[in-house]
């Protein structure tokens, strides 16, 4: 009993005191504890490791383990039909799965020199809208969770159901969407999506200003995230950090602004930049992001065109089912493209967009077969990921579980 | 704004016999360049005046097992944020030598993307700080996505090269 209180007392004071023993003084060396962080803790969001030294409660150094849910897609999609990759992309960042769904449809009509009318174009940008929402959404709510703070987070999750029984009407599914074909959408937006979505335009505003309210000025939240993780532009640059965190550290970089696609240059929206690139301010460019996500779903569906939604491109583009029926040109181009008959050109292409935590990439080589000769994803939490040990070396490790939450690392699209 | 001819000509310019097979596929200036010069290159583009490439956005390899010789592609795709420039790198390796200099000097960022090129095409980044796997475990033997590795069961008909227009 006595010997135990004895180690109590030596552990609460640390190290530095050396009280005597029968033997002598106790000998401390400067030890560094070894610290498995992941790869199934609750504040990793997904599964990966981190390995961190620590120095008491200080990070001296760490170092990731990943690849835990490696699924090979590039290797997949080497004998896919081209139509069928895209279930995969879905599974790369599941919170923002249309955006990639429609990246990998913009990389197909690319190659194949598709022009898709107006009115797939607007309606795919609401998508994408909605999905960086609802991306957003999980990222500044989960780090509330992971600062201590689970209110927010659970009014949020109301207002991504909300989003969620959008894509539901839009494509029959919730997280892993499949949304769209190449060509334009498999469906029109129909008049229940438009009042869903509507009815989100006008309730999520105020539940929003309320997470704001609880979050932005809170004195507790704002000592656990300012000033932690800081990263300069330039070396976030370097590192290869796109999307918001990059927008974080003060360089208004956006694919959607510098390489519009799908119709992004018809609508006017601000691009929110921090300054210090710490955790206060990548919460708040998601925020800011956030109200103009919405400003573009405004505006997308105020000037939704009348038209097709789908281009004229009976090749690539599945005919309608009633048509199937009866048309023999449309039974056969039915036939081809289920069955992944659809030869595609040669050619090598690169495509991006900005998903939900930055550039994602489709980098394409076609050899004219009927599945990519090469197919890589550029996924933008993969290459930023890298610069995690940098940004918490020397902080805590609560400070460390912070700045992860708001690098918004997706287990999917880190090992994709 | 940067044109393909301009920044073509002056790559040319400056590096003569080293650069080539000049292409701009979508409007993406492609050229392969020699594997001594591949740094220099990057180094050039990143500190030139007026074309500030000084981001990295992606690489990545690719096996071509039918052109001996040149039977492994890195691929890297940089990009000028000032300019909203982009440009395709290329370097063609031959099977015996497959070796590359790491541009871990130049981007940290490629770090991790040379590492899962050496995880799934076995690519030597010369000078890489820890070219290890990353995405497979360490225990495998074997380089994925090399075209050797058929990724259906042998005795499947049904999924025969013919049907994918091979």
């Amino acid at each position: 009993m006595n010997m135990v209180t004895e180690d109590l007392s030596i552990n609460a004071v640390g190290a530095r005191n050396t009280p005597a023993t029968p033997e002598g003084p106790i000998q401390y060396v400067n030890e560094l504890t070894t610290l498995n962080l992941g790869p199934t803790h609750p504040a990793t969001h997904g599964i990966f490791q981190n390995i961190l030294q620590m120095d008491g409660e200080k990070i001296v150094s760490g170092e990731q383990t990943i690849g835990y849910i490696h699924r090979a897609f590039e290797k997949i999609s080497e004998r896919r039909p081209f139509y069928q990759i895209k279930a995969l992309t879905d599974r790369m960042n599941y919170c923002s799965s249309p955006i990639n769904n429609f990246g990998w449809d913009m990389t197909m009509e690319k190659l194949l020199g598709v022009e898709v009318p107006k009115r797939a174009q607007y309606i795919r940008v609401i998508m994408m809208e909605l999905a960086r929402i609802s991306d957003h959404l999980i990222c500044n709510g989960i780090l509330g969770v992971d600062a201590g703070a689970f209110t927010g987070f659970l009014y949020l999750f109301q207002q991504r159901e909300e989003i969620y029984e959008i894509y539901e009407e839009m494509c029959g599914a919730r997280l892993t969407t499949n949304m769209g074909r190449v060509g334009g959408m498999e469906r029109d937006l129909s008049p229940e999506a438009v009042r869903k979505i509507r009815k989100f335009i006008k309730t999520f505003p105020v539940v929003m200003r309320e997470f704001e309210a609880l979050f932005n000025r809170n004195r507790i939240f704002m000592d656990r995230v300012v000033d932690v993780g800081p990263i300069s532009a330039e070396r976030a640059l370097n590192y290869g950090f796109t999307g918001p965190n990059l927008r974080a550290a003060g360089v208004d970089y956006d694919v959607r602004v510098m390489n519009p696609y799908s119709s992004y240059e018809d609508f006017e929206f601000d691009i929110p930049v921090g300054q210090s690139g710490d955790t206060y301010d990548r919460f708040m460019v998601r925020n800011e992001e956030i109200w103009q996500s919405l400003r573009i779903v405004e505006q997308a569906l105020e000037n939704l065109p009348e038209g097709p939604y789908y281009a004229d491109a009976p090749e690539y583009y599945l005919p309608p089912k009633q048509e199937v029926y009866k048309n023999m040109e449309a039974l056969i181009y039915h036939f081809k493209i289920v069955m992944g008959e659809i030869d595609a050109p040669v050619g090598e292409v690169y495509h991006a967009v900005e998903g939900g935590n930055g550039e994602l990439g489709f980098y394409l080589i076609s050899d004219g077969g009927r599945a990519p000769y090469r197919l890589h994803f550029r996924r933008p939490c993969f290459i930023y990921y890298q610069a995690f040990p940098e940004m918490c070396k020397g902080t805590t490790l609560s400070d460390a579980i912070v700045i992860m939450s708001s690098l918004n690392v997706i287990a999917g699209e880190l090992d994709a | 704004m940067l044109t393909n001819e301009a920044v073509a000509q002056d790559i040319i310019q400056q590096f003569g016999e080293a650069v080539s097979e000049f292409d701009d596929p979508f409007d993406l200036l492609t050229l392969t360049v020699s594997r001594e010069k591949l740094i220099p290159l990057l180094q050039y583009l990143k500190d030139h005046k007026t074309f500030q490439i000084s981001f990295l956005t992606d690489l990545t390899g690719v096996h071509f097992p039918d052109s001996p010789g040149r039977e492994f592609c890195v691929v890297y795709h940089a990009h000028s944020l000032i300019n909203n420039y982009r440009i395709r790198l290329k370097v063609f390796l031959a099977e015996n030598d497959i070796h590359v200099p790491t541009a871990t000097i130049l981007y940290e960022s490629a770090n991790w993307m040379e590492r899962e090129t050496f995880d799934f095409f076995g690519i030597l980044f010369d000078g890489h700080p820890k070219l290890q796997r990353i995405l497979n475990m360490e225990e495998m033997d074997y380089f994925p996505m090399r075209k050797q590795y058929p990724l259906e069961d042998g005795t499947r008909e049904d999924k025969i090269d013919a049907l994918f227009g091979r």
